[in-house]
């Protein structure tokens, strides 16, 4: 088996439009959910989000590229762009052939369905612009990211809703730890915050009308962010030998399935999830220090997975931290998972806990240490980051400090 | 439609649809957990009341118990619709 580091973050979300401007808000503790601007928001019961704000596609793109890209497509080839800048690597004949792209997302080109459902129901037309199936699909990123990079190995897109990104990360992890790829770009995004995306989700009534506080025994729902999250995986002595700068180590992961109900998540389907993802990397419970929850801030997800891991850890639960970052950039659904990761990243490298902001009232239900509201200096071994969707399937990543 | 007797007959309509069971089979004493409708058919049994009266009901799935709207019977339901019917139809 090979070891597999991480050379390469890139993101742009609610909090910063990089990954250094997103690690200053998570170390302040601040929040970018805000007020939505979107269309028709006055229809819509929830009016806010962890919107990008402060971004024009003119400026990153040309009219041709913005006519094929959805908003998640320009996401995700703004966070490809830093993470493999940073990564200085160059995908060039057999790295070329043999490296690949999987990305996670649930709701893909949902802007473009969004905006050309209007057209044609709403407004009458009867024509769309030749483009709306190559930019709606759930693919598109990932192909352009291959297109741009020259990326020409196993490249392919994986839905499991608010699992996505985690999928698609321990795809390309174990893509790369089993000698099949030397070098994986994974993440994942989502840019579902348009008056359809939020009013499918208005109907679940799981949403707050005010902020997003997991853990809190104040917790009213979850709020939905956008953006994106890529890294570069790659095989540790690939990089070693470029003389690469190594963010952190991969070491395991592991998914199970609920197997149980649509929308009520499991205790015993994410402590599976996480004692496997334990398992797998061969870490003990007393080397894990940092949890990146999936902490959605709903009632039935914040106990279930606190449950889930004092079951798992033990008298061990007591001692580590375990904060959601969603109370800063909402919940990214399909691309949520790889945003997290960097709090993962920043709690290894830097040895800073991004908090749990929001933060009002202990739950007794929820009785571990979450980072409340301020960030916090510690040296964490190894972390993990967790993902639970709706559809009872879930995916934990290990990591370690490297 | 805003008349007591049909504001019950019709919420009750709608909770037997949900449980799939007759109308006859459900009455107002009851609980939703009586006739066996869990959170998911919750949320469906409150879209159904609110596209039926034309009404938006304050319920937030994240703590049934804390909201506005009284669920803990078909009784309750019935009071809080009428309630509302009261409050954005005049």
């Amino acid at each position: 088996m090979k070891r597999v580091v991480i050379t390469g973050a890139g993101t742009i979300n609610a909090l910063g439009h990089d990954v250094p401007s997103t690690f200053e808000a998570m170390r302040e503790g601040r929040c970018g959910i805000g007020p939505l601007d979107i269309r028709d928001v006055d229809r819509l019961g929830i009016k806010i989000g962890g919107q990008v704000h402060g971004y024009e596609p003119e400026e990153r793109f040309n009219r041709q590229q913005i006519a094929l890209y959805d908003r998640y497509t320009q996401f995700t080839l703004i966070a490809a762009e830093e993470a493999i800048q940073q990564s200085g690597i160059r995908f060039e004949g057999e790295l070329a052939a043999t490296s690949g792209v999987i990305l996670g997302t649930s709701g893909g080109g949902l802007t473009t369905q969004d905006e050309n459902y209007r057209a044609v129901y709403e407004e009458g037309k009867n024509r769309v612009h030749p483009f709306v199936v190559p930019k709606l699909m759930n693919n598109a990123a990932c192909s352009h990211v291959s297109m741009q990079y020259n990326i020409k190995g196993p490249s392919f897109t994986v839905a499991s809703a608010c699992a996505s990104s985690n999928h698609a990360m321990a795809q390309a992890f174990s893509f790369v730890r089993s000698g099949m790829a030397p070098v994986m770009v994974t993440g994942g995004s989502e840019s579902m915050l348009c008056f359809g995306g939020i009013k499918a989700w208005e109907g679940l009534r799981v949403m707050s009308k005010d902020a997003c506080r997991p853990f809190s025994a104040t917790r009213n729902g979850m709020v939905q962010g956008e953006g994106a999250g890529i890294f570069v995986f790659e095989e540790f002595e690939h990089a070693k030998a470029r003389g690469a700068e190594i963010l952190a180590e991969v070491v395991g992961y592991a998914m199970s399935s609920d197997a149980a109900d649509i929308v009520m998540p499991s205790k015993q389907g994410a402590a599976r999830a996480i004692s496997g993802a334990l398992k797998n990397s061969g870490l003990n419970k007393s080397d894990v220090g940092y949890i990146n929850a999936h902490g959605t801030g709903t009632a039935a997800n914040d106990k279930t997975e606190s449950a889930a891991v004092a079951d798992v850890f033990g008298t061990h639960a007591d001692k580590l931290m375990m904060s959601s970052t969603k109370s800063m950039h909402g919940h990214l659904i399909g691309g949520t998972g790889a945003v997290e990761l960097l709090a993962c990243i920043m709690a290894l490298k830097d040895g800073i806990i991004a908090p749990t902001i929001g933060y009002e009232e202990p739950d007794p239900e929820c009785a571990l240490d979450v980072v409340p509201n301020v960030a916090r200096e510690a040296k964490v071994k190894a972390a993990l980051s967790n993902a639970f969707a709706f559809g009872g399937l879930n995916a934990v990543l290990a990591l370690q400090k490297f | 439609m805003t008349d007591q007797a049909n504001v019950t007959e019709k919420v009750i309509e709608i909770i037997a649809e949900q449980a799939v069971l007759e109308p006859s089979d459900v009455s107002v004493d009851m609980s939703l957990e009586d006739v066996g409708i869990d959170s998911l058919g919750l949320v469906e049994c409150i879209f159904a009341i609110e596209e039926a009266f034309d009404i938006s009901v304050p319920f937030n799935a994240n703590d049934p118990q804390e909201s506005d709207f009284d669920i803990s019977s078909v009784a309750s339901i019935v009071t809080g619709v009428e309630q509302l019917i009261r409050e954005q139809k005049s």
